[in-house]
Formats: structure tokens, sequence, C-alpha cells
């Protein structure tokens, strides 16, 4: 067993997280306090990695990201960048597939505080940032939480889409998922138990911690 | 100080608000009326919080919105303190924080706290306080950020009737302190008598009538020398008479009156009590 493929993995997962993070408290912001004609096709479009099967995204975005088609050829002509069967494409994608995860969360909490409270920051002079950072985000805690750690979980068991346009190279594109079913396929079930073995002993570990930490804090703040 | 020429449709075209309003520099004025006569969203739109189809404001010399000519200042920048009535406290700071949240000075700060009796409670946070406690502190947060006007939408409505006295007292020396321009949406009739000498009248988005609270909810034809206005609370049907309880304030007090007199009288109704004022009992209160 190589240890390559579980660091991959969670360097996989923590960049898509952080990187979502920074996405996903925009637009749920968006969302949830400017209705337009149009934010029901964003809703949608946001929600449709939790029904499109993973084959359908990653096929997709395999040939979105080929260098002979047109936005891989303008990525490849104008910044060198090559998507496809690489590190950085993985990541574009899992933030693409694990959106929802971190959108929902956060606009559901957006949605649940009081609007007099934006208003009242709006009535004191300050920006929209402004009430964002300080009034907004400070109040949702559980929810970030919530989609910090869906997110994050969900990037680690992606399957479908990473094989699509990842591929299987070694020390690049070969996470853990995938390195199970490799040696899966090439019988090697001792190997499979010991990958499985960790993501699930890290996983569960993850989990009972964030769980813990966040129950403790709606406690204390429930009084 | 603020004139206002305001039109909005709300409700699918169901309440059309239709107001123009011309409100004096220093002036504590009331509005009064129904729920969804559309006081809120009066005061809504002058606080920038509501766009109007089409309007003026002007408060002072500076034009505030004119819809002709397609100026919209934004709430930010409008000098407005707006008071909620669920307070709008920011519910992650301490007291203190929210007082300093927009940007005043220390020294203010706890002149302020001070003044609003709430100094002990800088370090609380809102969700520890009481109704009365966190009404106070909004009011103390809303006057820190120097507003010209001051907006007021049902502010004591959450609060038992004890705490309301106090608050109104406090409501009145701002006033008295501050002289700022104030517009109070109530519908407790003992509340705008205590506060106000100018209500306005809303029914139905207009703006049907305007006077003092006397001229406006008494009869000036009666010459009684007692006067109360009171809320019925039982109707109790005997022979010839009726005994109507009101509530007086805080008072329950029974009336006599002959049954032609009750007419379309409910509870729930607020009645005018009078009585000519001729041999009463008059004794000295220890």
């Amino acid at each position: 067993m190589e240890w390559s493929p579980i660091i991959l993995t969670f360097q996989l997962a923590l960049i898509t997280t952080v990187l979502l993070l920074f996405l996903g408290i925009p637009i749920a912001y968006w969302l949830a306090f400017h209705r337009t004609r149009f934010t029901p096709l964003f809703e949608t479009l946001v929600s449709m990695p939790l029904v499109l099967p993973p084959t359908v995204l990653g096929f997709y975005l395999l040939l979105a990201f080929s260098p002979n088609y047109g936005p891989g050829e303008w990525l490849d002509q104008w910044f060198g960048l090559r998507l496809a069967f690489s590190f950085e494409g993985l990541i574009i994608a899992s933030m693409i597939f694990s959106l929802p995860f971190m959108i929902h969360p956060i606009q559901a909490g957006f949605k649940q505080l009081p609007s007099s409270l934006i208003e009242a920051s709006a009535l004191m002079g300050k920006s929209s940032f402004t009430t964002i950072i300080r009034v907004l985000l400070p109040n949702i805690k559980g929810p970030l939480l919530t989609g910090i750690v869906l997110a994050f979980a969900h990037t680690i068991g992606e399957f479908g889409v990473v094989l699509m346009i990842g591929g299987n190279i070694p020390d690049r594109t070969r996470v853990a998922s995938i390195a199970i079913y490799d040696e899966v396929e090439a019988l090697n079930y001792a190997s499979a138990h010991q990958y499985s073995l960790i993501l699930l002993g890290i996983t569960f570990l993850v989990l009972l911690l964030v769980y813990s930490i966040n129950g403790s804090y709606l406690k204390s703040n429930l009084r | 100080m603020i004139r206002a020429k305001l039109k909005k449709e709300l409700n699918q075209g169901n309440l059309k608000i239709d107001v123009s309003l011309n409100i004096k520099k220093g002036e504590l004025v009331t509005l009064y009326g129904e729920s969804g006569a559309g006081k809120t969203s009066l005061l809504r739109m002058i606080a920038g919080l509501m766009n109007p189809e089409e309007g003026q404001i002007k408060v002072g010399e500076q034009i505030w919105l004119d819809s002709k000519k397609n100026i919209y200042l934004k709430p930010q920048h409008r000098k407005i303190g707006f008071v909620f009535q669920d307070y709008a406290l920011f519910p992650n700071m301490t007291v203190k924080q929210n007082l300093a949240y927009s940007g005043a000075d220390s020294n203010r700060l706890h002149e302020l706290s001070e003044l609003m009796g709430i100094h002990g409670l800088l370090h609380r946070k809102p969700d520890t306080l009481s109704g009365g406690e966190k009404q106070r502190t909004a009011l103390a947060r809303t006057l820190l950020s120097d507003p010209e006007v001051l907006l007021l939408d049902e502010p004591l409505s959450a609060l038992d009737t004890s705490m309301r006295k106090q608050l109104q007292d406090l409501i009145l020396k701002i006033h008295q302190e501050f002289q700022l321009t104030t517009l109070l949406v109530s519908h407790d009739l003992g509340e705008i008598f205590r506060l106000s000498n100018h209500v306005l009248k809303m029914e139905n988005g207009k703006i049907i009538a305007e006077g003092s609270p006397m001229d406006l909810f008494t009869d000036r034809k009666i010459s009684g020398k007692f006067q109360f206005i009171g809320e019925i609370v039982a109707i109790e049907k005997e022979d010839v008479v009726n005994v109507i309880t009101l509530l007086i304030g805080n008072h329950p007090v029974k009336v006599i009156t002959e049954t032609s007199n009750e007419e379309g009288l409910q509870i729930g109704d607020k009645v005018l009590v009078a009585s000519k004022a001729f041999n009463p009992i008059l004794r000295k209160i220890h």
C-alpha cells in the first residue's frame, strides 16, 4: 500500500472545501436575499449535482477540458493549462460536484436570520460586505460548519467524476477511492482493506470531532 | 423638515399608499391606524428600505428621493434611526459591541448607556436581556448613529404595561434631550396621548385625518371635566341597564349605561367615558 492516494484525497478535499467556502458564501447570500426572475434557474443549476449521475458531469467536463474543444482549447492557448487528467481539473470538478453541499446549508442559515438585522446594519451606514462579515456570518456558525463538513466529506467520497476526468495517474489523480477500486480489480484485497479502513477511520473521526464541537457550541448558545 | 409625497401599490394592488407628509423639525408625530393600513410601509419608504413607485422625500435641504430625477439615496446615506419591532440587536455581539457598531466614540457610548439605564448590561449578550432592556439597547444604539430623523415602528408593542410606561418616559426624555424629528407608529391610544401632540390617522394607505390627540380621539362637544379613554372588556345585560366593564389604563372600571345608550358597542371597542364633575369625592393620598 502507498500513502500517496490517501494524501492526495485529503489534499483535494481540503483545497476544494476552502475554495468552495469563499465561492459559496456570496452565491448563498445572493440566492437567499436577491430574488429575481433568474433565481430559480440559478438554484436549479446549483442543485443539479445532487441528482445528476457523476459520470454525466464527468463526461461533459472531460469534453469541456479537452484541448480539442472550445473552452479547453482556449485555456490551452492562453494559459497553457490542460485540465483533463490533472489535479487542477479534479479540483474544479470537485467544486462543481460539491457545490450544493456547501451552498444549501449556508443559504438556509442566511434565510433564517431576521431581515431586520441586515436593515439595521444598513441604516447604521454599513455596506453589504461589512454586514456579511460582522453580522451575518457570526450568526450562522452552525450552518457554516455543516456546509464545510458536508463539502469535505462529499469530496472524499467522490468516485465517478474523478475517474472520468482524472483517470488513474499515480501521484496526480489516483485518489483513495480509485486506488481501492484498482486494488479490488487486481484482487489485492489486503491492500483494498488498508485503504478502506484508513478512509473509514479518518472520516469517522472528522465527523465525530465536528459534531462534538457543533453540539457543545449549540448547547452553550441555547442556555 | 421632512416633506414627502409617496405612492406605492402593495399586496397585488390591494393596498394603494398615497400619502403626503410634512413634519416640522423637532416634532414627535404619531402614525395611527389599523394594522394593514400601510404605516410600516410608509416608515420603510422614508428609511429607504422600500422604494415607492412615485414620490419625493426631502429632509432639511437634502433630497433623499425623487423618482422623476431618478434619485434614490441608499439607506446607508440617509441619516435615519430606525427602531424595529423585534429590536434587531445583533445576537453575536454584546450590548457594548452593538452600541459601538455604528462607530460611536466610547465617551458618548458610556454617557448614553448611563442615560438609558443599561450601563450595567454592557457585557451581556442580547439573548440574556429582558424585552425592556433589549428595547433600551436598541434605542441607545440608534441614537449613537447620530440620526436626523427617528423612526419608531411600534417599539413598545411587545412589552408589558409597566415596562411600557417606563419606556414611554424614556422616549419622552430622549425627545426632550435630543430634539429629534420623530415619527412613531402606535395603536395604543394611551401611549399616543402621553407621547405626542400631533397624530396622523391612516386608513387604507391614506392619511384621513390629522391633529392633536384630543381633536382626533375625543368629542369636543362634551363639556365634562373628566374624560378617559378605555377599552370595553365585558358587557353584562341587566333588566333596564347594562353594566359595562372598561379597562382604563390598568384599572377595570364598571360603568352603568341605559340600554339605548349601548347601541353598537362591542367588547374590544375603544370608548370615551366622560362625566360632569360636580360633587366628586376628593381624598388626600398618603
